[in-house]
Protein backbone atom coordinates (compact mmCIF):
# COMPACT_ATOMS: atom_id res chain seq x y z
CA UNK A 1 0.00 0.00 0.00
CA UNK A 2 2.64 2.77 1.00
CA UNK A 3 4.16 1.62 -2.31
CA UNK A 4 1.31 2.32 -4.66
CA UNK A 5 1.57 5.73 -2.30
CA UNK A 6 4.81 6.19 -3.07
CA UNK A 7 4.97 6.28 -7.02
CA UNK A 8 2.28 9.35 -6.71
CA UNK A 9 5.05 11.97 -5.49
CA UNK A 10 8.57 11.55 -6.16
CA UNK A 11 9.69 9.83 -2.91
CA UNK A 12 13.15 8.92 -3.05
CA UNK A 13 14.97 11.76 -4.21
CA UNK A 14 12.32 14.48 -2.71
CA UNK A 15 13.73 17.10 -4.78
CA UNK A 16 12.11 19.15 -7.49
CA UNK A 17 12.90 19.09 -11.42
CA UNK A 18 14.88 22.27 -11.01
CA UNK A 19 17.05 20.44 -8.79
CA UNK A 20 19.77 21.36 -12.36
CA UNK A 21 19.48 24.16 -11.51
CA UNK A 22 18.95 24.93 -7.62
CA UNK A 23 21.01 22.24 -6.30
CA UNK A 24 21.77 22.68 -2.94
CA UNK A 25 24.60 24.16 -1.31
CA UNK A 26 24.31 24.53 2.45
CA UNK A 27 23.75 20.71 3.31
CA UNK A 28 25.76 18.06 4.04
CA UNK A 29 29.56 19.01 4.69
CA UNK A 30 28.33 22.66 3.44
CA UNK A 31 25.80 22.94 6.23
CA UNK A 32 29.17 23.30 8.86
CA UNK A 33 30.12 26.06 6.26
CA UNK A 34 27.07 28.01 6.76
CA UNK A 35 26.78 27.58 10.97
CA UNK A 36 30.75 29.02 10.33
CA UNK A 37 30.05 32.15 7.93
CA UNK A 38 26.98 32.71 10.25
CA UNK A 39 29.19 33.19 13.58
CA UNK A 40 31.62 34.84 11.66
CA UNK A 41 29.04 37.16 10.08
CA UNK A 42 28.15 38.43 13.68
CA UNK A 43 31.05 38.36 14.85
CA UNK A 44 32.21 41.03 12.47
CA UNK A 45 29.43 43.08 11.93
CA UNK A 46 28.70 43.44 15.77
CA UNK A 47 32.81 44.06 16.18
CA UNK A 48 32.57 46.34 13.94
CA UNK A 49 29.51 48.46 14.74
CA UNK A 50 30.13 48.42 18.41
CA UNK A 51 33.61 49.69 17.60
CA UNK A 52 32.21 52.43 15.35
CA UNK A 53 29.82 53.15 17.45
CA UNK A 54 31.93 53.26 20.37
CA UNK A 55 34.88 55.65 19.13
CA UNK A 56 34.93 55.54 14.84
CA UNK A 57 38.07 57.86 15.52
CA UNK A 58 40.32 55.38 17.39
CA UNK A 59 41.48 53.41 14.01
CA UNK A 60 38.57 54.34 10.80
CA UNK A 61 40.48 52.02 8.83
CA UNK A 62 40.23 49.08 10.75
CA UNK A 63 36.76 49.03 11.76
CA UNK A 64 35.54 49.74 7.68
CA UNK A 65 37.63 46.64 6.89
CA UNK A 66 36.13 44.78 9.77
CA UNK A 67 32.70 46.32 8.67
CA UNK A 68 33.81 45.14 5.07
CA UNK A 69 34.48 41.25 6.41
CA UNK A 70 30.89 41.24 7.77
CA UNK A 71 29.64 42.07 4.61
CA UNK A 72 31.31 39.67 2.25
CA UNK A 73 30.55 37.02 5.06
CA UNK A 74 27.02 37.67 5.23
CA UNK A 75 26.96 37.38 1.25
CA UNK A 76 28.70 34.08 1.35
CA UNK A 77 26.16 33.14 4.11
CA UNK A 78 23.36 33.59 2.34
CA UNK A 79 24.72 32.30 -1.11
CA UNK A 80 25.06 28.94 0.61
CA UNK A 81 21.57 29.13 1.78
CA UNK A 82 20.16 30.05 -1.40
CA UNK A 83 21.92 27.66 -3.34
CA UNK A 84 22.18 27.35 -7.39
CA UNK A 85 24.55 27.73 -10.16
CA UNK A 86 24.21 31.48 -9.67
CA UNK A 87 24.87 31.68 -5.75
CA UNK A 88 27.27 29.21 -6.18
CA UNK A 89 29.46 31.38 -8.61
CA UNK A 90 28.89 34.73 -6.71
CA UNK A 91 29.81 32.57 -3.06
CA UNK A 92 33.09 31.39 -5.13
CA UNK A 93 34.25 34.90 -6.10
CA UNK A 94 33.50 36.11 -2.27
CA UNK A 95 35.88 33.33 -1.25
CA UNK A 96 38.53 34.52 -3.34
CA UNK A 97 37.98 37.82 -2.11
CA UNK A 98 38.11 37.03 1.07
CA UNK A 99 40.70 35.10 0.79
CA UNK A 100 42.72 37.75 -0.98
CA UNK A 101 41.49 40.50 1.67
CA UNK A 102 42.39 38.24 4.37
CA UNK A 103 46.16 38.05 2.99
CA UNK A 104 46.28 41.65 1.69
CA UNK A 105 45.41 42.95 5.39
CA UNK A 106 47.45 40.01 7.28
CA UNK A 107 50.61 41.27 5.58
CA UNK A 108 49.51 44.92 6.35
CA UNK A 109 48.94 44.17 9.69
CA UNK A 110 52.79 43.15 9.45
CA UNK A 111 54.66 45.71 7.38
CA UNK A 112 52.80 48.63 8.91
CA UNK A 113 51.75 47.79 12.16
CA UNK A 114 50.89 51.99 12.92
CA UNK A 115 47.90 51.77 9.98
CA UNK A 116 46.27 49.67 12.42
CA UNK A 117 46.05 51.17 16.01
CA UNK A 118 42.91 48.58 16.75
CA UNK A 119 43.09 45.27 14.98
CA UNK A 120 40.71 43.88 12.98
CA UNK A 121 39.12 40.64 12.16
CA UNK A 122 41.81 39.82 9.00
CA UNK A 123 44.76 41.52 11.41
CA UNK A 124 47.90 38.69 11.70
CA UNK A 125 45.97 36.53 8.97
CA UNK A 126 43.30 36.32 11.31
CA UNK A 127 45.17 34.94 14.59
CA UNK A 128 42.79 36.48 17.07
CA UNK A 129 39.83 34.20 15.19
CA UNK A 130 42.50 31.05 15.60
CA UNK A 131 43.32 31.31 12.03
CA UNK A 132 39.82 30.49 11.15
CA UNK A 133 39.46 33.50 9.06
CA UNK A 134 42.37 32.18 6.33
CA UNK A 135 40.97 28.47 6.81
CA UNK A 136 37.59 29.29 6.29
CA UNK A 137 37.39 30.75 2.35
CA UNK A 138 40.20 27.76 1.43
CA UNK A 139 37.82 24.97 2.77
CA UNK A 140 34.63 27.16 0.97
CA UNK A 141 36.15 27.34 -2.30
CA UNK A 142 36.95 23.29 -1.97
CA UNK A 143 33.45 22.77 -1.38
CA UNK A 144 31.82 25.23 -3.83
CA UNK A 145 34.44 23.42 -6.54
CA UNK A 146 32.93 20.24 -5.42
CA UNK A 147 29.06 21.12 -5.30
CA UNK A 148 28.73 21.49 -8.73
CA UNK A 149 29.45 17.99 -9.52
CA UNK A 150 27.30 16.63 -6.63
CA UNK B 1 29.88 32.95 40.69
CA UNK B 2 30.17 34.00 37.39
CA UNK B 3 33.59 32.52 36.85
CA UNK B 4 32.17 28.99 38.23
CA UNK B 5 29.48 29.75 35.58
CA UNK B 6 32.00 30.49 32.82
CA UNK B 7 34.24 27.30 33.81
CA UNK B 8 31.40 25.13 33.96
CA UNK B 9 29.65 26.61 30.74
CA UNK B 10 32.96 26.19 28.95
CA UNK B 11 33.62 22.48 30.09
CA UNK B 12 30.28 21.36 29.55
CA UNK B 13 30.20 22.69 25.78
CA UNK B 14 33.84 21.21 25.20
CA UNK B 15 32.48 17.66 26.88
CA UNK B 16 29.24 18.07 24.56
CA UNK B 17 31.84 19.04 21.28
CA UNK B 18 33.57 15.82 22.02
CA UNK B 19 30.14 14.14 22.22
CA UNK B 20 29.06 15.13 19.47
CA UNK B 21 32.21 14.78 17.39
CA UNK B 22 32.56 11.11 18.48
CA UNK B 23 28.71 10.73 16.96
CA UNK B 24 30.10 12.22 13.51
CA UNK B 25 32.59 10.13 13.94
CA UNK B 26 30.45 7.42 13.78
CA UNK B 27 28.63 8.59 11.03
CA UNK B 28 25.23 9.72 13.03
CA UNK B 29 22.88 12.33 13.31
CA UNK B 30 22.45 14.27 16.37
CA UNK B 31 19.61 12.40 18.59
CA UNK B 32 17.67 13.14 21.76
CA UNK B 33 20.16 12.48 24.08
CA UNK B 34 22.59 14.90 22.63
CA UNK B 35 19.84 17.95 22.54
CA UNK B 36 19.50 16.94 26.16
CA UNK B 37 23.13 17.74 26.02
CA UNK B 38 22.54 20.76 24.26
CA UNK B 39 19.52 21.90 26.31
CA UNK B 40 21.96 21.53 30.00
CA UNK B 41 24.79 23.60 28.13
CA UNK B 42 22.19 26.19 27.08
CA UNK B 43 20.23 26.63 30.39
CA UNK B 44 23.87 26.42 31.88
CA UNK B 45 24.65 29.63 29.38
CA UNK B 46 21.47 31.18 30.18
CA UNK B 47 21.76 30.92 33.45
CA UNK B 48 25.07 32.78 32.92
CA UNK B 49 23.53 35.74 31.01
CA UNK B 50 21.35 36.25 33.92
CA UNK B 51 24.00 36.45 36.39
CA UNK B 52 26.19 38.66 34.39
CA UNK B 53 23.16 40.61 34.01
CA UNK B 54 22.55 40.92 37.89
CA UNK B 55 26.49 41.65 38.68
CA UNK B 56 26.12 44.85 36.24
CA UNK B 57 23.03 45.86 38.16
CA UNK B 58 24.75 45.84 41.39
CA UNK B 59 27.48 48.09 40.17
CA UNK B 60 30.35 45.61 39.29
CA UNK B 61 32.22 46.30 36.09
CA UNK B 62 33.31 44.27 33.67
CA UNK B 63 37.15 45.37 32.66
CA UNK B 64 37.21 45.50 29.23
CA UNK B 65 33.61 47.40 28.73
CA UNK B 66 30.18 47.02 29.43
CA UNK B 67 28.65 46.68 25.60
CA UNK B 68 31.56 43.71 24.59
CA UNK B 69 30.59 41.57 28.17
CA UNK B 70 26.63 41.70 27.55
CA UNK B 71 27.42 41.09 23.44
CA UNK B 72 29.10 37.91 24.47
CA UNK B 73 26.96 37.23 27.03
CA UNK B 74 23.93 37.08 24.38
CA UNK B 75 26.55 35.17 21.68
CA UNK B 76 27.16 32.96 24.28
CA UNK B 77 23.64 32.10 25.26
CA UNK B 78 22.82 31.90 21.54
CA UNK B 79 25.46 29.59 20.31
CA UNK B 80 24.40 26.24 20.77
CA UNK B 81 20.63 26.60 19.98
CA UNK B 82 21.23 27.79 17.05
CA UNK B 83 24.07 24.77 16.17
CA UNK B 84 20.93 22.97 17.44
CA UNK B 85 18.36 24.13 15.31
CA UNK B 86 20.82 23.53 12.04
CA UNK B 87 21.48 20.00 13.10
CA UNK B 88 17.51 19.34 13.06
CA UNK B 89 17.63 20.09 9.75
CA UNK B 90 20.22 18.41 8.48
CA UNK B 91 19.98 14.57 9.61
CA UNK B 92 23.63 13.23 8.74
CA UNK B 93 26.90 13.39 10.33
CA UNK B 94 27.41 16.63 9.21
CA UNK B 95 24.48 18.01 11.35
CA UNK B 96 26.76 16.36 14.00
CA UNK B 97 29.75 18.38 13.64
CA UNK B 98 28.17 21.10 13.15
CA UNK B 99 26.73 20.60 17.12
CA UNK B 100 30.11 20.21 17.48
CA UNK B 101 31.33 23.58 15.91
CA UNK B 102 29.09 25.26 17.39
CA UNK B 103 30.13 24.01 21.48
CA UNK B 104 33.38 24.65 20.27
CA UNK B 105 33.07 28.14 19.34
CA UNK B 106 30.77 27.95 23.20
CA UNK B 107 34.10 27.31 24.49
CA UNK B 108 36.02 30.17 22.68
CA UNK B 109 33.43 32.77 23.64
CA UNK B 110 33.73 31.46 27.24
CA UNK B 111 37.52 32.40 27.17
CA UNK B 112 37.32 35.29 25.93
CA UNK B 113 34.34 36.42 28.51
CA UNK B 114 36.68 35.29 31.45
CA UNK B 115 39.25 38.32 29.87
CA UNK B 116 36.42 40.55 29.47
CA UNK B 117 35.33 40.25 33.02
CA UNK B 118 38.66 40.34 34.67
CA UNK B 119 38.23 41.05 38.40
Amino acid sequence: MSDTDRTGAPAPQHETPDRQQRFELGSGPGRVLVWFYGVFTVAAASRSIVEMILDFGKAPLAYVLSAVAAIVYGFITYSLVRGGEKARKAALMCCAAELAGVLVVGTWTRLEPSAFPDSTVWSEFGMGYLFIPVILPVTGMIWLRRARNA
Amino acid sequence: MLDALTVAVAVTALALAAWCGFAAYRDQPTKDWHFIGMAVVSVLALAQLVVGIVQLARGERPDQGMTIFIAYLIGAAAAVPAAGFLSLTERTRWGSVTVAAGAVVLAVLEVRLYDIWGN
